[in-house]
Protein backbone atom coordinates (compact mmCIF):
# COMPACT_ATOMS: atom_id res chain seq x y z
CA UNK A 1 0.00 0.00 0.00
CA UNK A 2 1.39 3.29 -0.99
CA UNK A 3 1.15 6.16 1.17
CA UNK A 4 2.28 9.12 -1.57
CA UNK A 5 -0.03 11.93 -2.40
CA UNK A 6 -1.02 12.87 -5.50
CA UNK A 7 -1.97 16.63 -6.45
CA UNK A 8 -5.33 15.59 -7.01
CA UNK A 9 -6.23 13.99 -3.76
CA UNK A 10 -8.07 15.68 -0.85
CA UNK A 11 -6.36 15.17 2.19
CA UNK A 12 -8.69 14.93 5.17
CA UNK A 13 -7.63 14.71 9.13
CA UNK A 14 -9.07 12.02 10.22
CA UNK A 15 -11.80 11.91 13.03
CA UNK A 16 -9.82 11.96 16.58
CA UNK A 17 -7.19 14.16 15.52
CA UNK A 18 -6.99 17.59 16.04
CA UNK A 19 -5.01 20.89 17.00
CA UNK A 20 -5.19 22.20 20.23
CA UNK A 21 -3.41 24.95 21.80
CA UNK A 22 -1.19 23.94 24.79
CA UNK A 23 -1.69 26.64 27.17
CA UNK A 24 1.13 25.19 29.53
CA UNK A 25 3.84 24.22 27.41
CA UNK A 26 3.16 27.37 25.31
CA UNK A 27 3.05 25.40 21.94
CA UNK A 28 0.59 23.93 19.23
CA UNK A 29 0.19 20.37 19.07
CA UNK A 30 -1.56 17.49 16.81
CA UNK A 31 -3.85 15.29 19.37
CA UNK A 32 -4.07 12.12 17.78
CA UNK A 33 -4.92 8.51 19.25
CA UNK A 34 -2.13 7.43 21.72
CA UNK A 35 -0.13 10.06 20.11
CA UNK A 36 1.20 13.76 20.82
CA UNK A 37 2.84 15.54 18.18
CA UNK A 38 4.36 18.74 18.76
CA UNK A 39 3.41 21.59 15.49
CA UNK A 40 5.95 24.24 14.26
CA UNK A 41 4.73 26.62 12.37
CA UNK A 42 4.68 25.18 9.06
CA UNK A 43 2.86 21.91 10.28
CA UNK A 44 0.30 24.06 11.27
CA UNK A 45 -0.01 26.16 8.20
CA UNK A 46 -0.32 22.76 6.31
CA UNK A 47 -3.18 21.96 8.65
CA UNK A 48 -4.95 25.02 9.01
CA UNK A 49 -5.77 24.97 5.14
CA UNK A 50 -7.10 21.50 5.08
CA UNK A 51 -10.77 21.77 4.79
CA UNK A 52 -11.98 18.55 3.84
CA UNK A 53 -13.21 19.72 -0.06
CA UNK A 54 -9.80 21.35 -1.28
CA UNK A 55 -7.14 18.47 -3.13
CA UNK A 56 -3.60 19.01 -2.41
CA UNK A 57 -2.42 21.01 -5.50
CA UNK A 58 -5.23 23.70 -4.23
CA UNK A 59 -3.53 23.48 -0.76
CA UNK A 60 -0.12 23.69 -1.52
CA UNK A 61 -0.93 26.84 -4.44
CA UNK A 62 -2.55 28.47 -1.29
CA UNK A 63 0.34 28.32 0.86
CA UNK A 64 2.67 29.21 -2.32
CA UNK A 65 0.87 32.10 -2.63
CA UNK A 66 0.10 32.94 1.43
CA UNK A 67 4.15 32.92 2.33
CA UNK A 68 5.80 34.11 -1.17
CA UNK A 69 7.37 30.54 -1.45
CA UNK A 70 8.39 28.63 -4.57
CA UNK A 71 5.22 25.93 -5.36
CA UNK A 72 7.83 23.06 -6.23
CA UNK A 73 9.40 23.30 -3.06
CA UNK A 74 6.36 24.06 -0.40
CA UNK A 75 4.84 21.31 -2.52
CA UNK A 76 8.02 18.76 -1.57
CA UNK A 77 7.46 19.61 2.02
CA UNK A 78 4.16 19.46 2.01
CA UNK A 79 3.63 16.12 0.78
CA UNK A 80 6.61 14.74 2.89
CA UNK A 81 4.62 16.25 5.65
CA UNK A 82 1.55 14.60 5.28
CA UNK A 83 2.52 11.51 3.65
CA UNK A 84 4.49 10.82 7.49
CA UNK A 85 0.69 11.90 8.93
CA UNK A 86 -1.20 9.24 6.55
CA UNK A 87 1.70 6.30 7.14
CA UNK A 88 0.50 7.53 10.80
CA UNK A 89 -3.09 6.73 10.35
CA UNK A 90 -3.71 10.91 11.30
CA UNK A 91 -4.72 12.00 7.58
CA UNK A 92 -6.26 10.22 5.01
CA UNK A 93 -6.08 11.42 1.24
CA UNK A 94 -9.35 10.19 -0.68
CA UNK B 1 19.53 14.56 47.00
CA UNK B 2 17.72 17.06 44.92
CA UNK B 3 15.93 15.63 41.77
CA UNK B 4 16.16 17.60 39.02
CA UNK B 5 12.83 19.82 37.85
CA UNK B 6 10.29 18.17 36.12
CA UNK B 7 8.59 18.40 33.19
CA UNK B 8 4.40 18.73 33.27
CA UNK B 9 2.63 14.62 32.83
CA UNK B 10 1.52 14.33 29.13
CA UNK B 11 -0.46 12.01 30.15
CA UNK B 12 -3.29 10.63 32.92
CA UNK B 13 -4.44 6.87 33.07
CA UNK B 14 -7.54 7.37 35.14
CA UNK B 15 -8.51 3.81 36.55
CA UNK B 16 -12.12 4.46 37.29
CA UNK B 17 -12.92 1.41 39.02
CA UNK B 18 -11.45 -2.42 39.32
CA UNK B 19 -14.56 -3.44 39.08
CA UNK B 20 -14.68 -5.73 35.56
CA UNK B 21 -16.78 -8.45 34.13
CA UNK B 22 -13.86 -10.14 32.85
CA UNK B 23 -10.97 -11.83 34.79
CA UNK B 24 -8.52 -12.23 32.65
CA UNK B 25 -5.58 -13.77 34.22
CA UNK B 26 -2.79 -10.89 32.96
CA UNK B 27 -4.73 -8.21 34.51
CA UNK B 28 -2.39 -5.19 35.82
CA UNK B 29 -4.61 -4.15 38.09
CA UNK B 30 -3.08 -5.11 41.75
CA UNK B 31 -3.87 -8.40 43.78
CA UNK B 32 -5.45 -6.29 46.26
CA UNK B 33 -8.49 -5.02 44.12
CA UNK B 34 -10.41 -2.02 45.55
CA UNK B 35 -13.86 -2.15 46.40
CA UNK B 36 -16.61 0.00 44.74
CA UNK B 37 -17.10 2.07 48.21
CA UNK B 38 -13.65 2.96 48.01
CA UNK B 39 -13.45 4.59 44.49
CA UNK B 40 -13.26 8.40 44.32
CA UNK B 41 -16.71 9.78 43.58
CA UNK B 42 -17.95 11.72 40.26
CA UNK B 43 -17.00 15.16 41.95
CA UNK B 44 -14.08 13.90 42.81
CA UNK B 45 -12.71 12.63 39.10
CA UNK B 46 -14.24 15.79 38.08
CA UNK B 47 -11.89 17.58 40.20
CA UNK B 48 -8.82 15.19 38.79
CA UNK B 49 -9.83 16.12 35.59
CA UNK B 50 -9.62 19.78 36.15
CA UNK B 51 -6.14 19.81 37.79
CA UNK B 52 -4.74 17.52 35.43
CA UNK B 53 -5.80 20.00 31.97
CA UNK B 54 -4.16 22.65 34.53
CA UNK B 55 -1.32 21.33 35.13
CA UNK B 56 -0.40 20.43 31.12
CA UNK B 57 -2.32 16.93 30.78
CA UNK B 58 -3.67 16.57 27.52
CA UNK B 59 -4.74 13.06 27.07
CA UNK B 60 -6.44 11.03 29.68
CA UNK B 61 -7.04 7.25 29.27
CA UNK B 62 -10.32 6.32 31.09
CA UNK B 63 -9.19 2.81 32.57
CA UNK B 64 -10.02 0.20 34.93
CA UNK B 65 -10.88 -2.34 35.77
CA UNK B 66 -13.70 -2.15 33.11
CA UNK B 67 -14.80 1.60 33.31
CA UNK B 68 -17.98 0.92 31.62
CA UNK B 69 -19.04 -0.30 35.08
CA UNK B 70 -19.40 2.98 36.35
CA UNK B 71 -22.53 4.76 35.63
CA UNK B 72 -21.31 8.33 35.22
CA UNK B 73 -18.66 7.58 32.72
CA UNK B 74 -20.55 9.73 30.39
CA UNK B 75 -20.06 12.62 33.00
CA UNK B 76 -16.54 12.60 33.77
CA UNK B 77 -15.72 11.97 29.58
CA UNK B 78 -18.13 15.38 29.15
CA UNK B 79 -16.60 16.95 31.45
CA UNK B 80 -12.62 16.07 30.68
CA UNK B 81 -13.62 17.27 27.16
CA UNK B 82 -14.73 20.78 28.41
CA UNK B 83 -11.58 21.04 30.17
CA UNK B 84 -9.65 20.45 27.14
CA UNK B 85 -8.50 17.05 27.02
CA UNK B 86 -8.40 14.21 24.42
CA UNK B 87 -10.24 11.47 26.08
CA UNK B 88 -9.56 7.87 25.23
CA UNK B 89 -11.67 5.09 26.92
CA UNK B 90 -9.90 1.79 27.06
CA UNK B 91 -12.38 -0.59 27.32
CA UNK B 92 -13.51 -4.63 27.04
CA UNK B 93 -16.95 -3.18 25.77
CA UNK B 94 -18.39 -5.41 28.13
CA UNK B 95 -20.55 -2.65 29.49
CA UNK B 96 -21.11 -0.94 26.69
CA UNK B 97 -24.74 -0.50 24.82
CA UNK B 98 -25.29 1.24 21.60
CA UNK B 99 -26.81 3.88 23.28
CA UNK B 100 -23.90 4.43 25.74
CA UNK B 101 -21.49 4.45 22.97
CA UNK B 102 -24.19 7.34 21.20
CA UNK B 103 -23.92 8.99 24.65
CA UNK B 104 -20.34 9.41 24.55
CA UNK B 105 -19.96 9.70 21.57
CA UNK B 106 -21.92 13.07 21.99
CA UNK B 107 -19.99 14.04 25.05
CA UNK B 108 -17.08 14.26 22.57
CA UNK B 109 -15.26 10.84 23.58
CA UNK B 110 -12.10 11.52 21.01
CA UNK B 111 -11.02 7.49 20.51
CA UNK B 112 -12.03 3.92 22.13
CA UNK B 113 -9.39 1.43 22.58
CA UNK B 114 -10.56 -2.11 22.78
CA UNK B 115 -8.87 -4.84 24.55
CA UNK B 116 -8.91 -8.45 22.35
CA UNK B 117 -8.85 -11.80 24.72
CA UNK B 118 -8.76 -14.07 21.64
CA UNK B 119 -9.30 -14.43 18.11
CA UNK B 120 -11.94 -16.52 18.08
CA UNK B 121 -15.14 -17.42 21.08
CA UNK B 122 -13.05 -20.52 22.38
CA UNK B 123 -10.29 -18.44 23.15
CA UNK B 124 -11.33 -15.35 24.49
CA UNK B 125 -14.08 -16.60 26.71
CA UNK B 126 -11.16 -18.66 28.16
CA UNK B 127 -8.79 -16.16 28.74
CA UNK B 128 -11.23 -13.71 29.61
CA UNK B 129 -13.02 -15.38 32.11
CA UNK B 130 -16.63 -14.77 30.60
CA UNK B 131 -19.18 -16.81 28.40
CA UNK B 132 -20.07 -14.93 25.51
CA UNK B 133 -18.09 -11.98 26.02
CA UNK B 134 -16.40 -12.62 22.31
CA UNK B 135 -19.50 -12.25 20.79
CA UNK B 136 -20.90 -9.64 22.40
CA UNK B 137 -17.24 -7.75 22.10
CA UNK B 138 -17.62 -7.94 18.02
CA UNK B 139 -21.31 -6.81 18.52
CA UNK B 140 -19.97 -3.79 20.50
CA UNK B 141 -16.88 -3.06 17.69
CA UNK B 142 -19.72 -2.77 15.08
CA UNK B 143 -21.65 0.04 16.77
CA UNK B 144 -18.18 1.78 17.27
CA UNK B 145 -17.65 1.36 13.70
CA UNK B 146 -20.59 2.72 13.07
CA UNK B 147 -20.80 5.66 14.96
CA UNK B 148 -17.48 6.05 13.38
CA UNK B 149 -14.88 6.24 17.05
CA UNK B 150 -11.18 6.02 15.81
CA UNK B 151 -10.63 2.51 17.04
CA UNK B 152 -7.56 1.26 18.51
CA UNK B 153 -7.45 -2.73 19.03
CA UNK B 154 -5.12 -4.04 22.19
CA UNK B 155 -4.19 -7.37 22.07
CA UNK B 156 -2.01 -9.02 24.89
CA UNK B 157 0.13 -11.96 23.38
CA UNK B 158 1.14 -14.66 25.16
CA UNK B 159 2.43 -18.33 25.07
CA UNK B 160 -1.25 -19.47 24.01
CA UNK B 161 -2.19 -16.94 21.45
CA UNK B 162 1.18 -16.14 19.77
CA UNK B 163 0.78 -18.26 17.17
CA UNK B 164 -1.94 -16.65 15.90
CA UNK B 165 -0.68 -12.91 15.70
CA UNK B 166 -1.64 -12.85 11.56
CA UNK B 167 -5.15 -13.85 12.77
CA UNK B 168 -5.29 -10.93 15.41
CA UNK B 169 -4.39 -8.92 12.88
CA UNK B 170 -6.97 -9.76 10.67
CA UNK B 171 -9.65 -8.96 12.97
CA UNK B 172 -7.87 -5.49 13.40
CA UNK B 173 -8.59 -4.89 9.90
CA UNK B 174 -11.90 -6.22 9.87
CA UNK B 175 -13.24 -3.91 12.93
CA UNK B 176 -11.53 -0.98 10.54
CA UNK B 177 -9.30 -0.37 13.09
CA UNK B 178 -6.58 2.74 12.54
CA UNK B 179 -4.14 1.16 15.08
CA UNK B 180 -3.19 -2.00 16.76
CA UNK B 181 -1.57 -2.49 19.62
CA UNK B 182 0.67 -6.17 19.64
CA UNK B 183 1.53 -5.89 23.49
CA UNK B 184 3.11 -8.68 25.10
CA UNK B 185 2.25 -9.72 28.41
CA UNK B 186 4.24 -7.47 31.48
CA UNK B 187 4.72 -9.66 34.21
CA UNK B 188 3.45 -7.38 36.99
CA UNK B 189 0.09 -7.74 39.03
CA UNK B 190 -1.89 -10.76 37.85
CA UNK B 191 0.39 -11.72 35.34
CA UNK B 192 3.55 -12.79 37.92
CA UNK B 193 0.96 -15.32 39.50
CA UNK B 194 0.79 -17.08 35.83
CA UNK B 195 4.45 -17.12 34.09
CA UNK B 196 3.74 -20.69 33.89
CA UNK B 197 0.29 -20.48 31.89
CA UNK B 198 1.60 -17.37 30.10
CA UNK B 199 5.34 -16.91 29.22
CA UNK B 200 6.32 -17.00 25.69
CA UNK B 201 9.10 -18.69 24.17
CA UNK B 202 12.23 -17.46 22.77
CA UNK B 203 11.10 -18.77 19.29
CA UNK B 204 7.89 -17.30 19.61
CA UNK B 205 8.56 -13.84 20.52
CA UNK B 206 10.95 -13.72 17.54
CA UNK B 207 8.35 -14.56 15.39
CA UNK B 208 6.14 -12.15 16.56
CA UNK B 209 8.48 -9.29 15.67
CA UNK B 210 9.25 -10.61 11.67
CA UNK B 211 5.33 -10.79 11.89
CA UNK B 212 4.83 -7.40 13.05
CA UNK B 213 7.56 -5.74 10.76
CA UNK B 214 5.94 -8.01 7.90
CA UNK B 215 2.62 -6.75 8.33
CA UNK B 216 3.80 -3.46 9.26
CA UNK B 217 5.23 -3.12 5.66
CA UNK B 218 2.43 -4.63 3.71
CA UNK B 219 -0.42 -2.53 5.61
CA UNK B 220 1.52 0.82 5.73
CA UNK B 221 -1.41 3.95 5.80
CA UNK B 222 -3.39 1.15 6.68
CA UNK B 223 -2.81 0.02 9.93
CA UNK B 224 -0.14 1.61 12.20
CA UNK B 225 1.08 -1.43 14.26
CA UNK B 226 3.04 -0.98 18.37
CA UNK B 227 4.48 -3.64 19.20
CA UNK B 228 5.64 -4.50 23.08
CA UNK B 229 8.10 -6.90 22.33
CA UNK B 230 8.51 -9.75 25.37
CA UNK B 231 10.84 -7.87 27.52
CA UNK B 232 11.82 -11.20 29.18
CA UNK B 233 13.54 -12.28 25.72
CA UNK B 234 15.69 -9.17 25.28
CA UNK B 235 18.85 -8.32 25.95
CA UNK B 236 17.83 -4.92 27.42
CA UNK B 237 15.26 -3.17 29.69
CA UNK B 238 12.18 -1.19 28.18
CA UNK B 239 12.32 2.34 29.18
CA UNK B 240 9.94 1.94 31.12
CA UNK B 241 6.72 4.64 31.38
CA UNK B 242 9.67 7.25 29.52
CA UNK B 243 11.51 7.23 32.82
CA UNK B 244 10.01 7.21 36.44
CA UNK B 245 7.27 10.04 36.88
CA UNK B 246 8.32 11.78 33.66
CA UNK B 247 5.61 11.54 31.02
CA UNK B 248 2.66 9.87 32.69
CA UNK B 249 0.62 10.57 36.07
CA UNK B 250 -1.78 7.45 37.24
CA UNK B 251 -4.79 7.53 39.85
CA UNK B 252 -6.44 4.33 40.91
CA UNK B 253 -9.63 3.76 41.80
CA UNK B 254 -9.21 5.05 45.84
CA UNK B 255 -7.38 8.30 44.73
CA UNK B 256 -3.87 7.20 45.03
CA UNK B 257 -1.33 8.76 43.26
CA UNK B 258 1.46 6.91 41.01
CA UNK B 259 3.81 7.26 38.54
CA UNK B 260 3.05 3.97 37.01
CA UNK B 261 -0.01 1.21 37.33
CA UNK B 262 2.45 -0.90 39.05
CA UNK B 263 4.54 1.40 41.52
CA UNK B 264 2.43 0.46 44.33
CA UNK B 265 4.96 -2.81 44.82
CA UNK B 266 7.60 -0.57 45.67
CA UNK B 267 8.42 -0.46 49.41
CA UNK B 268 9.25 2.48 51.06
CA UNK B 269 7.03 4.52 49.23
CA UNK B 270 3.96 6.30 50.25
CA UNK B 271 1.97 7.70 47.43
CA UNK B 272 -0.71 10.63 47.91
CA UNK B 273 -4.01 10.99 47.44
CA UNK B 274 -5.41 13.39 44.74
CA UNK B 275 -8.65 13.97 46.80
CA UNK B 276 -5.54 15.11 49.85
CA UNK B 277 -3.20 17.33 47.64
CA UNK B 278 -2.72 19.22 45.09
CA UNK B 279 -1.77 16.85 41.77
CA UNK B 280 0.60 19.49 40.44
CA UNK B 281 2.05 19.35 44.41
CA UNK B 282 2.09 15.69 44.51
CA UNK B 283 3.58 15.59 40.92
CA UNK B 284 6.75 18.45 40.99
CA UNK B 285 7.47 17.73 45.23
CA UNK B 286 6.22 14.60 46.51
CA UNK B 287 8.94 11.80 48.00
CA UNK B 288 7.73 9.24 45.42
CA UNK B 289 7.51 10.86 42.59
CA UNK B 290 11.18 12.60 42.91
CA UNK B 291 12.57 8.78 43.99
CA UNK B 292 14.10 7.81 40.91
CA UNK B 293 13.87 10.95 38.76
CA UNK B 294 17.13 11.53 37.01
CA UNK B 295 20.28 9.45 37.64
CA UNK B 296 21.72 10.08 41.09
CA UNK B 297 19.83 7.27 42.42
CA UNK B 298 21.54 4.84 40.26
CA UNK B 299 23.59 2.18 41.07
CA UNK B 300 26.19 0.46 39.31
CA UNK B 301 25.92 -0.82 36.10
CA UNK B 302 23.38 1.66 35.26
CA UNK B 303 24.93 4.64 36.80
CA UNK B 304 28.43 4.59 34.48
CA UNK B 305 26.14 2.92 31.62
CA UNK B 306 26.01 5.49 28.37
CA UNK B 307 22.38 3.38 27.29
CA UNK B 308 21.08 5.42 30.77
CA UNK B 309 20.06 8.44 29.04
CA UNK B 310 17.48 5.81 26.72
CA UNK B 311 16.70 3.21 29.24
CA UNK B 312 16.84 4.89 32.61
CA UNK B 313 17.66 1.55 33.91
CA UNK B 314 14.75 -0.16 33.05
CA UNK B 315 11.19 -0.70 35.35
CA UNK B 316 11.56 -0.15 38.71
CA UNK B 317 8.69 -2.46 39.50
CA UNK B 318 10.45 -5.07 37.58
CA UNK B 319 13.72 -4.44 39.86
CA UNK B 320 11.72 -4.32 42.91
CA UNK B 321 9.69 -7.91 42.16
CA UNK B 322 13.00 -9.61 40.81
CA UNK B 323 16.35 -7.89 42.64
CA UNK B 324 14.14 -6.72 45.44
CA UNK B 325 15.74 -3.22 44.98
CA UNK B 326 13.60 -0.52 43.20
CA UNK B 327 17.00 0.86 42.52
CA UNK B 328 18.50 -2.13 40.86
CA UNK B 329 19.41 -2.42 37.81
CA UNK B 330 16.49 -4.07 35.40
CA UNK B 331 17.25 -7.82 35.89
CA UNK B 332 16.24 -7.70 31.86
CA UNK B 333 19.19 -6.02 31.17
CA UNK B 334 22.36 -8.24 29.97
CA UNK B 335 24.79 -6.01 32.11
CA UNK B 336 22.60 -7.12 35.80
CA UNK B 337 23.93 -9.87 37.32
CA UNK B 338 20.65 -11.60 37.90
CA UNK B 339 20.16 -11.13 34.05
CA UNK B 340 21.31 -15.00 34.07
CA UNK B 341 18.93 -16.11 36.28
CA UNK B 342 15.76 -14.38 34.43
CA UNK B 343 16.94 -15.96 31.37
CA UNK B 344 16.72 -19.05 32.91
CA UNK B 345 13.48 -18.70 34.82
CA UNK B 346 12.04 -17.28 31.61
CA UNK B 347 12.78 -20.42 29.05
CA UNK B 348 11.16 -22.68 32.28
CA UNK B 349 8.14 -20.94 32.50
CA UNK B 350 7.76 -20.63 28.44
CA UNK B 351 8.65 -24.88 28.52
CA UNK B 352 5.61 -25.10 31.39
CA UNK B 353 1.88 -26.21 30.64
CA UNK B 354 0.32 -24.21 33.73
CA UNK B 355 -3.82 -23.45 34.02
CA UNK B 356 -4.72 -20.13 34.15
CA UNK B 357 -5.07 -18.28 37.54
CA UNK B 358 -8.53 -15.91 37.17
CA UNK B 359 -8.08 -12.54 38.79
CA UNK B 360 -10.19 -12.42 41.56
CA UNK B 361 -12.56 -9.98 43.06
CA UNK B 362 -13.04 -9.26 46.81
CA UNK B 363 -15.80 -10.74 48.25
Amino acid sequence: MSVTLQDSDCPVILRGVRTHFDRVRNVWVLLAPERVLKLDDIGRAILDEIDGTRSFGEITAILAEKYDAPPERISEDARTYLSGLIARRMVEAR
Amino acid sequence: MSAPRANPPMAMLAELTHRCPLSCPYCSNPLELERKDRELTTDEWKDVFTQAAEMGVLHVHFSGGEPASRRDLEEMVAHARDAGLYTNLITSGIGLTRRRLEALDSCGLDHVQLSLQGVDAQMADLVGGYKGGFDRKMQVAGWIGEIGFPLTLNAVMHKKNFDRLEETIAIALDMGARRLEVATVQFHGWAAKNRAALMPTREQAKQARLTVNAARARLAGVLVIDYVPADHHSDYPKPCMGGWASTGINIAPDGSVLPCHAAHTIEGLNFDKAHERPLKDIWYNSHAFNAFRGFDWMQEPCRSCELKTKDFGGCRCQAMAIAGDAAATDPVCIKSPLHAELVRRAEADAEDDADLIYRLMPD
